[in-house]
């Protein structure tokens, strides 16, 4: 135990500043409040995947024991029409029911027991229309509508094209081609969907939500319900996990709505798990075409792709998550010739959103599988053809951009060759038990980091000397667990000179802080941190500037800001904080300031059909090895060892970098392995983590993860954001090791066991030129 | 009108608990005695309330959370009697005359303190949503006997799922936890 004290420093594997509080059970998530006097809500949905709702008879409803109200779309004031981008989503549905997550009415209660007896005597009277279940017939030519403004169903066709791909082909000394599908992935944040609301004596509403975006929904809610955005106060604490799930309303609107008809009581929302397999938000299901070329010598020449994206009954960010795929689609790699074609299409399926690394893992899969074919037809290590290719800073990529920031894709390429777990594989692989074949498979991965090109991204941080002498950053950007508010008061205490029990962070409150954006696209310790930075720097100078004038020194020079006070070690003078903070008007104590992301330059004149994001100009890198026992008799992969080099820039906190790369590959070893969240006609049929498996602690090997040290010179002290890079290795990287331990290619994710016995037993093999 | 669901008739030690009220429609009133994280309670009680409600609406224990509700995610796993339970599948009733513990009662132990040291110091928390039943799980382990390897306590842990940290650090927490109460076992 020391009694120097120690402040906070970058680069330091400091302790999370959450940490305490969540392991003591203290911390209160949204989902902890339960205000006195509360009412209850929740929604009656359709059940139906396509209809006209003829009638709602919400009497039987209306006369449970314990039932205040039942509202209907009649009730909801303004437009009735949510979304981040494009607002097609009904609060209530007031005509066509587009998926069996649509919400008729919504029913105000006592208690959640009665709400359970209540929603489901909901009576809908809805004709039944002619439903799509697949983006094929939804573009089908006599497809019926499911919006009326979206010819065949496409919400997005967009191309990218760089110089002749067709006729590249012709110059190709090898051309492999797949088609590979992956499949819709539930987030399963531990945290299901919730919130509490209430209105308030003046007529606002005041929400506490478990949300990624509490600035956004204001004009979201507002917008649905002709609300001026104003009026909204939202408070977002730590979120029980959110991957996306939580961008977005969720239950926001209804939430708002409720707290229009609840006499000034409190309202709480809580989506119980079914509900949220239902009616949440999930990731894009794909189906992939791909033609890929490169001369003898293992130079890629030319890259040709059609993708499919089922965007379910409403846009989302559809147009958004398939943009960012096609950026990607050509991997991390040189291909001087590319022909990049997606479609997002319309169907009766419930919605596709936003989930960690977005559009990408669905194309890495692809590209990454193609990728090991066309090692295999050259007769070259899988290795050695990526490192051939890699893209260096200068190179274009594969939309056509120059890379002009941080590219650390070979240096984590390099980590992998190096490392004991391939240097050594031969001999590994000799020791599979009888009955199982081991193998090791590679995949490179990248990921863009914000909003892209057509969108500012752009955080306000707000930096307070309290008048205890602590210091409180207010925060703007949801905290989902990816630990950007601990980040911050590293920041913070590494500036300031502070330790970690003076500082404090308060949790993004709509009236208190300032828009920052979302919670989402790798962004927030990126952007909010380029503005913490500037506005703590600024507190510095006015902290010890003010200081200077109560110690009567004439110059700020030999001032120091450290733990606790400002020194004057020529005067052997000093003031603590908090009696500087006493001379101190509020205005003098807060520091305010802005960063806006870079972006692109020079953009390209490669794409058509994008509405926002084309293109993005910072990217993390990453290349993964696993190594997997496939037992034979049952099918069953066994991934037991699992290496992850990843380029994040600088190194800001070495445990929360391991605690993304951990995170990411864990959640895509579920989607790799088990994660398929089946609809049938448009009803999901998991209705529990019964039938919906994610990994568990027998199911992830001991992942090691090694940062590729780099410098990413526009970010905070260096570092560029992490979150969703790991999350697209997995699956590449165990299909190309199930090929390299049993010969058979697997095209259909995730890689289940009866796949992989169907594909042995048939002695598949995808030869190179199928 | 409204009842409360519970009512606290009495603490027999001082605490500071407080009350939840909810409507309730026509249930079966019991009165319970059980010790809670080392307070002797005395509660009326819905025989068929889910004690993981009772724990979080009419006793404010909110550290006990609900991820599934159909004892798949372990988010609410306490200790009855020393054992790990899934409080979301357990009702009132099962508790008289029993002795539980909750993540706040994680002070009340040598291990329960390591247990919540380690997970902040190895990284093993990140949203923190899985935390308080990983590690009512993990108490469970540390008490049933002497060390385990990370395999051994993988298995402990199969029955808590968690979506954000891929497992690997809350391991690394349970081994250090368990190194520190052997070590100051061996003193």
């Amino acid at each position: 135990m020391t009694s120097e004290p120690q402040p906070l420093e970058i680069g330091r594997p400091e302790i999370r500043g959450d940490a305490a509080a969540k392991a003591t059970g203290r911390e209160l998530f949204s989902a902890d409040i339960y205000p006195d006097n509360l009412v209850w809500a929740g929604a009656a949905r359709s059940g139906i995947p396509h209809g006209r709702l003829v009638s709602l008879d919400v009497s039987a409803a209306l006369a449970v024991p314990g039932v205040i109200k039942v509202l209907t779309a009649g009730d909801v004031p303004g437009p009735n029409r949510h979304g981040i981008i494009h607002k097609d989503m009904p609060v209530l549905v007031d005509d066509v029911v587009r998926h069996s997550g649509d919400a008729l009415a919504l029913v105000l209660a006592e208690s959640r027991e009665a709400l359970k007896l209540a929603i489901p005597l909901v009576n809908a009277v809805i004709e039944p229309l002619p439903a799509l279940f697949d983006p094929e017939s939804s573009l089908a030519d006599d497809a019926p509508r499911l919006h009326a403004d979206k010819e065949n169903n496409l919400l997005m066709a967009a191309e990218i094209r760089t110089g002749d791909a067709p006729a590249a082909f012709a110059e190709c000394d090898a051309v492999v081609e797949g088609e590979f599908a992956t499949p819709v992935q539930a987030h399963v944040f531990l945290e299901t969907e919730n919130g509490t609301a209430q209105r308030e004596e003046d007529g606002g509403i005041s929400m506490t939500v478990s949300t990624q975006s509490p600035f956004r929904d204001r004009l979201e809610v507002g917008h649905a319900l002709g609300i001026p955005y104003d009026r909204f106060r939202i408070t977002s604490p730590s979120l029980g996990g959110g991957f996306g799930g939580k961008d977005g309303a969720t239950v926001q609107c209804l939430l708002a709505l409720a707290a229009l008809h609840s006499d000034g009581r409190p309202v709480r929302m809580q989506w119980d798990r079914e509900e949220n397999l239902a009616a949440g938000y999930r990731r894009h299901g794909c189906r992939m075409r791909y033609r890929l070329g490169a001369k003898r010598d293992g130079a890629l020449h030319a890259v040709e792709c059609d993708l499919i994206y089922d965007t379910g009954a409403y846009a989302h960010l559809g147009g958004e998550v398939m943009e960012l795929g096609m950026e990607h689609a050509g991997g991390p790699y040189r291909i001087p010739h590319t022909l990049i074609r997606g479609r997002c299409v319309y169907t009766n399926n419930p919605v596709a959103g936003a989930m960690r690394a977005f559009g990408v893992c669905q194309v890495t899969f692809a590209f990454e599988s193609t990728m090991d074919l066309l090692a295999e037809k050259l007769g070259m290590d899988p290795l050695e053809l990526r490192l051939a290719n890699a893209l260096v800073e200068g190179d274009t990529n594969c939309a056509g951009v120059r890379l002009v920031t941080s590219t650390g894709v070979l240096g984590c390429l390099e980590i992998l060759r190096d490392h004991p777990f391939r240097q050594e594989r031969g001999e590994w692989q000799r020791q599979a038990p009888p009955g199982t074949r081991r193998g090791v498979g590679l995949a490179t991965v990248f990921n863009a980091a914000g909003y892209g090109g057509g969108v500012r991204d752009s955080a306000i941080a707000k930096v307070e000397l309290c008048p205890d002498g602590k210091i409180t950053v207010h925060n703007a950007v949801s905290d989902m667990g990816q630990g950007n508010s601990s980040a911050f008061l590293q920041m913070a205490g590494h500036i300031l000179g502070q330790e970690a029990s003076s500082l404090i962070l308060r949790q993004p409150d709509t009236v208190t802080a300032y828009p920052s954006g979302s919670s989402s696209a790798g962004r927030t310790t990126y952007t909010y941190g380029n503005a913490l930075i500037k506005a703590c720097e600024d507190l510095k100078a006015r902290i010890i500037n003010r200081a200077g004038l109560l110690l009567f020194v004439d110059s700020d020079k030999d001032l120091r800001l450290v733990p606790g006070k400002v020194i004057h070690p020529p005067s052997s003078r000093e003031v603590p904080l908090d009696r500087l903070a006493s001379f101190m008007p509020y205005e003098d104590r807060v520091c305010i300031s802005q960063y806006v992301a870079p972006v692109c330059e020079e953009v390209p004149d490669t794409a058509t059909g994008f509405f926002i994001g084309f293109p993005h100009v910072i990217f993390a890198y990453g290349a993964h090895l696993a190594r997997v026992q496939v037992d034979l008799s049952t099918g069953v992969i066994r991934v037991l060892d699992y290496l992850a080099a990843t380029d994040g820039g600088r190194v800001i906190n070495p445990a929360m970098f391991d605690q993304q790369v951990h995170g990411g590959v864990g959640q895509g070893l579920g989607y790799a392995l088990t994660e398929d969240l089946v609809t049938h006609e448009g009803r999901v049929m998991s209705k529990d983590l019964g039938t919906y498996l994610i990994p568990g602690a027998l199911d992830v090997p001991d992942i090691v993860s090694i940062p590729y040290h780099n410098n990413e010179n526009t970010g905070p002290f260096g570092m560029k954001g992490i979150g969703e890079v790991a999350m697209n290795g997995p699956l590449p990287a165990i299909a190309n090791a199930v090929a390299d331990a049993c010969g058979i290619r697997l095209r259909n994710a995730p890689l289940t066991p009866s796949r992989v016995l169907k594909a042995v037993m048939q002695g598949n093999r995808l030869k190179a030129e199928d | 009108m409204i009842h409360p669901v519970s009512r606290i008739l009495r603490v027999l030690q001082p605490s500071a608990f407080s009350l939840k009220f909810s409507f309730f429609i026509e249930r079966n009133i019991v009165k319970l005695t059980f010790e809670l994280n080392g307070n002797m309670m005395e509660i009326d009680t819905p025989d068929d309330r889910r004690v993981v409600d009772l724990l979080r609406e009419d006793l404010g224990l909110t550290g006990t959370k609900e991820g599934c509700g159909t004892g798949e995610c372990g988010a609410c796993t306490i200790l009855v009697d020393g054992e790990s339970r899934l409080s979301c599948l357990m009702v009132a009733a099962q508790l008289e005359g029993t002795r539980v513990t909750t993540v706040e009662g994680l002070e009340l132990s040598r291990e329960g303190i390591e247990i919540r040291r380690a997970f902040a110091e190895e990284g093993a928390v990140q949203c923190g949503f899985c935390t308080p039943g990983m590690e009512m799980a993990a108490l469970a382990l540390l008490l049933g006997g002497p060390e385990r390897s990370r395999e051994r306590i993988r298995e402990g842990l199969s029955g808590n799922l968690c979506r954000c940290t891929g497992y690997v650090k809350i391991v690394d927490a349970v081994v250090k936890a368990m190194e520190r109460v052997h070590r100051a076992q061996g003193e």
